[in-house]
């Protein structure tokens, strides 16, 4: 694979787990089967302790890393700056797993998926995933995998919070858990934005109380805009700035409504691209997943007593132009587990970008990741 | 590679020598972090380390202690009282905003409060200003006096005399030269042959 860069992990194939037994969540209901959709990178060790379990946010997907077949001159997957030969998550010393949230746009069982009773898809029927519902899925995984105990469990965002849900709900099966750019709940203004992104969606006329597929009709406005709306929210002021100022697309005003300035045209674009292969009933589903998580509600507020049963060693990482998810709020759970008494390290990383950041490579961010995760390494293959 | 397999910084080893075996210890300014490797390699010390500098903080975490990138000048208002048994301030009671409120607060938050600090009335800096009519530079204080991080020089006596109107005892008194050596004459004139002053503090 001469084509790919010498730190990519190359050309990687999707695999899949078809789970049989019934997994009951948490709104109630439960799935009878499900299929499991996930991509690994690395080698398992002979120990089976160097497994890396990566959990992904929003948009994200069982693609973590590397070029699929059919797409060769595509991106490379989400993450693809942190995990590869050499990189921060070495694929030459780390087992890395990546799977898709149920729900999810594609890969793992979703809303576009046939239900297995009607053969139709489920559209809005897809019952409500939690955080804690994913966890729960990602540990059916593990135990197919044979992986007695994760070495790291890592993600960002909502990633972030899946890692905590796993270092709370199954201490014994992580050594290590880094939660990148994320928050112990949502802030009432975070689930602001994520609400006008719904309401976006279900008010386009072609959304059909979710049943789109059905008519054959994508609500393409709706979800174009709820992007948009989500766009703004990731990037720093200063990022737009730097990027976009007040630059006009045709060097003038035209006094009418069509795109005059780049950034429109930058939106509209992100939008647009983003409709072509996301599914709007997983947007619904993804930022109710951000809303509900809130392990310090199960215990009076207290994030110190929601996070008494973890022993992983944490490490927590924030971008200071992130203001989706700020430093404050990463500090939050920094507080937490000190006060908890839990082994804890937190960088607070530089940044203009704002919340995509984590997805990137700032130096000061690889630097921390790679020295962490240089003494885990250490750890599982002495 | 853990911090006690190499040598640790002079004023950091009379530091590690007050320090009790298993004791939960909190390091303001922790540098590099080999005084918490060095004390939970040799003493089972648990705890952490807030730090500023990023490059410091990527040390810490490569040594494996807890670190926390936190500005000292923010306060210390997120730990609890009494939640640490000692809180350790090397070589940064001079860089911080309110030295004296920072003090009080570890002596909040721990049992035992260890400071070190370079000492201003040391006749080095003495004579600089008396006779030369400049800032003083030595291998102490190597900074000139429009780029010095250190905002907040005292002496010993001047630090002694803080500690005595916020009730604080001292315990423990070292003072020693550049060389973190200590020698009969630093003993018998702290304030005018001592460099470096290394305090164990108590609520008084």
């Amino acid at each position: 694979m001469g084509e790919f860069p010498a730190d990519s992990v190359g050309l990687v194939e999707p695999q899949t787990l078809h789970v049989t037994e019934p997994l009951a969540l948490d709104c109630g209901k439960q799935l009878d089967e499900y299929e499991l959709v996930y991509e690994t990178y690395g080698q398992l060790n002979a120990d089976r302790s160097n497994a890396i379990l990566i959990c992904h946010a929003l948009s994200g997907s069982h693609h973590a890393a590397g070029y699929h077949a059919d797409t060769p001159d595509g991106k490379p997957g989400w993450w693809d700056k942190c995990i590869g030969p050499g990189k921060p998550l070495d694929t030459n010393r780390f087992f890395v797993v990546c799977p898709a949230n149920l729900g999810g746009y594609k890969g793992s069982t979703g809303p576009a998926s046939a239900h297995p009773k009607t053969g139709r898809p489920y559209g809005p029927d897809f019952p409500v995933i939690t955080v804690g519902d994913w966890v729960r899925s990602q540990a059916v995984l593990r135990e197919h995998l044979g992986i007695e105990q994760w070495a790291v469990v890592a993600g960002g965002s909502l990633g972030g919070m899946q890692v905590m849900q796993w270092a709370i709900e199954y201490p014994e099966r992580l050594k290590h858990a880094l939660v990148i750019a994320a928050a112990p709940r949502l802030s009432a203004q975070n689930i602001a934005f994520n609400e006008i992104a719904r309401q976006a969606i279900v008010t386009d006329p072609e959304f059909h109380g979710g049943r789109y597929a059905e008519h054959g009709v994508v609500p393409r406005r709706g979800l174009m805009l709820a992007r948009m709306l989500g766009h703004i929210t990731y990037l720093s002021d200063e990022a737009m700035r730097a990027k976009f100022g007040r630059d006009l697309r045709d060097g003038r005003l035209n006094y009418g409504f069509d795109v005059e300035f780049q950034v429109e045209s930058y939106l509209r674009h992100q939008g647009q691209s983003f409709v072509e292969r996301f599914d709007a009933n997983t947007y619904l589903l993804m930022t109710k997943a951000l809303d509900y998580f809130d392990p310090a509600g199960l215990h009076d507020d207290n994030l110190q007593a929601a996070f008494a049963p973890a022993t992983a060693r944490f490490l927590v990482i924030s971008f200071t132009s992130d203001w989706r998810f700020s430093p404050e709020r990463s500090r939050e759970i920094v507080d937490a587990l000190v006060d908890a008494g839990k082994q804890v390290s937190y960088a607070e990383i530089v940044s203009e970008l704002g919340h995509d950041e984590f997805l990137l490579d700032l130096p000061q961010y690889t630097h921390t990741l790679r020295a962490y995760l240089e003494r885990v390494a250490r750890e599982v293959n002495p | 590679m853990t911090g006690g397999s190499k040598p640790l910084r002079a004023d950091l080893r009379i530091i590690a020598d007050w320090i009790p075996r298993g004791a939960r210890v909190l390091d303001l300014g922790c540098g590099d972090g080999q005084l918490l490797a060095h004390l939970q390699a040799d003493k089972q010390v648990s705890g952490y380390g807030l730090e500023i500098d990023p490059d410091n903080v990527v040390a810490s975490i490569g040594a494996g202690v807890n670190v926390l990138q936190l500005d000292l000048d923010d306060g210390l208002g997120q730990f609890e009282d009494n939640s640490f048994d000692v809180v350790v301030m090397a070589s940064a009671l001079q860089q911080v905003q309110q030295p004296d409120e920072l003090i009080r607060e570890m002596l909040r938050i721990g049992g035992q409060g260890i400071v070190t600090f370079p000492n201003f009335g040391h006749w080095r800096p003495r004579l600089s200003i008396a006779w030369h009519g400049l800032m003083p530079v030595s291998k102490a204080l190597p900074n000139q006096w429009y780029d010095t991080p250190n905002i907040h020089l005292c002496t010993v006596r001047d630090f002694e005399k803080l500690c005595a109107s916020n009730h604080i005892r001292v315990t423990q008194r070292h003072v020693v030269n550049h060389e973190h050596a200590s020698s009969l004459r630093t003993r018998v004139f702290p304030n005018l042959l001592g460099e470096i002053a290394l305090y164990q503090l108590e609520r008084g």
